[in-house]
């Protein structure tokens, strides 16, 4: 009953603003751009905090901002950070790539077959329940040090996530559209392939994002953990060195690479593939 | 799933799964998967060890203090998101940011702030859990229907009265779901910790069964640590279905 | 007063008459230990506008969906032009409460979704699809998205996609329940023009008093716990008469207030 409110609820929270120039758009374009204005606050409040914090300094192995940046501007030049993530984002990519695969075909097969969710789900919830990365250092036995090991530590944290999100999703579907179809005497594999996957579609991506959010944390663990390489060996080898603005750096960049990654995936779901929620 | 009629509870799957185990353990395929009697019967003989006991002593209170740490921050921290714009602003990106970060990044960074000790396992578990409680404390604040502060406000409460009588109480059910994910994410937080630290609690053990090779004792730890994480989630699960009545009349 | 208008009210079982489209017999649904319905016997003749009037809980709902072979029947069967059905079939069209509008299509791929199922090619289909838009008055709307319309304007859309399948009999669950007052008479108005022109059968459920009497040529009272037909009731109302005239006419009135007085026991 409420549904008619709804676009225009969430609309505060959509895209891009274009140069319209009705009131209410001015308006709207006003709010965005304070709200870039308070992200410009929130950022500079917490850079002075850890260039006040650097400088007192609270700790000798605590860097200034500044220090900080200038480390990464040097890393960023001098051809190695990009390198670095060329490696790092090996293991990453073709795990999360066999996650997502593996993972929304199991995770539908879960929804749609009782038999099926007897049998996985409970593996799944005590997978995803549970802290994996005790099991990261099993995967060296097998498979040594190499790029297969990192990426099964990859797919070992982003596929139960990935795996239970789309799982959900299937259950999730709005019956009344499935009865609708029924209603027109639509088949099983119709009802599947024009209701229940798209309208399972945006709960699928958002599982997918939450599995690459666990993908990063697998990758930087199997770095960190199996043998450092990439981001991982940046980090380890300055740390050695007791590098510690460098060292910084290279987490402080890995933490924000997988942001943007994030921040983007939820920008385009939003934008593509919930209609409801766009922005009119 | 129902057989012959009698609906089977989910969770017996998991035997069957053991059972899977058992078999695959006894044609002896592999090195890493022992025969699943044997790991429980490792698994007895384990918790009776005093290096068990200190090992989870030691895991227990970093874990507690780390969750109290998160919850004692996280929550007023949130409300106040809820309640104030400004501070909502201020905090919403880092906390947003936080809340998926690979925080295991963040770890080697602590250890050389706070040392590889038992510090750094608190710090990090306190990091895992805490995004997801301010989060959703924030979100059990925002959501609080108007019509309920405004029938406060005819019938003459003061703003204190509101918060403690209204607020807080309306705000419970998702403060209560932000704090079983923070659990949850703390158990992985301690983990994380303990391994990449690898000389205090569980990572200590868990670092001596997989250099040694002691499958059976490796398998039990992680078999006891699974389901001790199972066991905290139900238990919170329960408790949250017990308020729940009133999130549902809302 | 040119609008002449008296209710008979019929005995549930003097009901049978030759032409039924629709018949239910003995009908009894259970969900575990409740009781939804019980014993319903009835009939619904072609070209009629039948309405199930009840309390929430009586299974009127319940009912329309075991006649729409949504749900299954515990006991008896539904014949549709004689034929015993078990499930949804190409003679009968369902209209929902919620629309079910699939939110990433268009409007005009919704109200065609029917005979998409049923394999028909896009140009035939989109042409059957625009002339039943242009029908429920949302020309010029087509590719618009259901999040970009009103709710009446989304339930209009269920409806064409009910009329674009061709079946003979039309089933609308409280289809305007979710639609405001003002647009929801609009709204009646607009089906009985439709009723005229499309010459269907329909089957009508609400728990609008004032709906039924108005749109109706035939009303079935359930009464609720176990679901039963409690009086069946036929306000003949002259439909050449303006909406506003047989909104403010005696016999309207009358009736509805005599099906009040039939309903107030199941008031809470």
């Amino acid at each position: 009953m409420h549904m008619a409110a709804t676009p225009q609820k969430v609309g505060a929270t959509g895209g891009a603003t274009d140069g319209s120039s009705t009131l209410a758009d001015m308006i709207a374009d006003f709010a965005t751009r304070r709200k870039s204005l308070w992200v410009l606050v929130s950022l500079a409040t917490l850079f002075t905090a850890w260039e006040i914090a650097g400088r007192v300094p609270i700790s000798f192995a605590f860097p200034t901002f500044l220090e900080t940046v200038s480390a990464l501007l040097e890393m960023a030049f001098d051809g190695t950070l990009l390198p670095a993530y060329a490696i790092t984002f090996q293991p990453l990519v073709i795990g999360v790539a066999v996650s997502a695969v593996l993972g929304i075909g199991l995770g539908i097969v879960m929804g749609l077959s009782d038999k099926a969710e007897w049998l996985l789900a409970p593996v799944f919830i005590v997978l995803q329940a549970a802290p994996m990365a005790a099991l990261v250092p099993l995967v060296t036995f097998i498979y040594g040090i190499g790029l297969v090991a990192k990426t099964l530590a990859v797919i070992m944290l982003a596929l139960p996530v990935i795996v239970l999100n789309s799982y959900k999703a299937v259950r999730h579907v709005n019956p009344s559209l499935v009865d609708m179809c029924r209603s027109f005497q639509g088949s099983r594999l119709q009802q599947i392939f024009k209701i229940i996957i798209p309208d399972a579609t945006p709960v699928l991506f958002a599982g997918l994002r939450l599995g690459i959010a666990a993908g990063f944390i697998g990758v930087m663990l199997a770095e960190l953990l199996i043998t450092p390489t990439g981001i991982g060996d940046l980090i380890t080898y300055h740390r050695s060195i007791a590098n510690y603005a460098h060292m910084y750096a290279a987490v402080a960049s890995i933490i924000a690479v997988s942001t943007l990654t994030l921040a983007g995936l939820q920008y385009v779901e939003v934008r593509f593939l919930r209609p409801e929620k766009r922005r009119k | 799933m129902k057989l012959f009629g009698i609906k089977i509870p989910m969770m017996t799957a998991l035997l069957v799964w053991a059972l899977v185990w058992e078999i695959v353990g006894r044609m002896d395929v592999i090195f890493l998967v022992p025969p699943m009697s044997a790991i429980i019967s490792a698994g007895f003989d384990l918790v009776a060890t005093n290096s068990w006991q200190s090992a989870t002593l030691v895991t227990l209170r970093s874990f507690l203090t780390g969750m109290a740490m998160a919850i004692g921050i996280g929550v007023p921290l949130g409300i106040a998101m809820g309640r104030f714009k400004i501070v909502d602003n201020i905090f919403g990106l880092w906390v947003n940011m936080f809340v998926s970060a690979p925080l295991s990044a963040l770890v080697p960074v602590l250890m050389i702030l706070f040392g590889l000790g038992e510090t750094t396992v608190v710090v990090t578990v306190f990091l895992f859990a805490v995004w997801i409680i301010v989060l959703d404390a924030r979100a059990g604040v925002m959501q609080v229907p108007t019509s309920l502060i405004e029938m406060g406000r005819s019938y003459g409460a003061s703003r204190l009265t509101i918060f403690t009588k209204i607020i807080l109480f309306s705000a419970l059910p998702e403060i209560l779901a932000g704090i079983r994910i923070g659990l949850i994410r703390g158990v992985k937080g301690v983990v994380i910790g303990q391994i990449l630290v690898s000389i205090i609690g569980y990572g200590e053990l868990f670092e001596l069964y997989s250099r040694s090779f002691d499958m059976e004792r490796f398998w039990a730890l992680t078999i006891l640590l699974f389901a001790a994480a199972m066991l905290l989630s139900a238990a919170v699960e329960h408790f949250e279905k017990r308020i729940e009545y009133y999130a549902g009349a809302r | 007063m040119a609008t002449s208008i008296s209710a008979r009210v019929a005995n549930p079982a003097a009901t049978t008459t030759s032409d039924a489209i629709v018949e239910v017999r003995d009908i009894g649904k259970r969900y575990g230990d409740i009781e939804a319905l019980r014993g319903i016997n009835l009939e619904f003749e072609r070209g009629k506008l039948t309405t199930l009037l009840g309390p929430s809980g009586c299974g009127k709902t319940t009912l329309l969906k075991i006649i729409a072979g949504l749900v299954p029947a515990t006991s008896g069967d539904i014949r549709v032009n004689g034929k015993v059905v078990t499930g949804p079939g190409p003679e009968r069209a369902f209209v929902f409460q919620d629309f079910a509008l699939m939110p990433w299509a268009t409007v005009l791929r919704n109200v065609a979704f029917g005979l998409e199922l049923k394999g028909i090619g896009l140009a035939e289909r989109n042409r059957t699809a625009r002339h039943y838009i242009a029908e429920v008055g949302l020309s010029g709307f087509e590719e618009k998205y259901p999040h970009e319309l009103s709710g009446g304007m989304r339930q209009r859309v269920g409806i064409a996609r009910a009329f674009a399948v061709n079946a003979d009999v039309l089933l609308l669950d409280e289809p305007f329940s979710a639609v405001d007052e003002q647009n929801r008479r609009k709204f009646q108005e607009d089906l009985l023009m439709l009723v005229e022109k499309e010459r269907k059968t329909f089957l009508f459920v609400t728990h609008s008093i004032e709906e039924a009497v108005y749109v109706s040529d035939r009303i079935v009272l359930l009464s609720p716990r176990p679901g039963r037909v409690s009086q069946i009731i036929e306000p003949s109302i002259d439909r050449s008469a303006a909406p506003d005239v047989i909104r403010r006419d005696k016999g309207y009135l009358d009736v509805v207030e005599e099906i009040w007085q039939g309903l107030r026991q199941y008031a809470e």
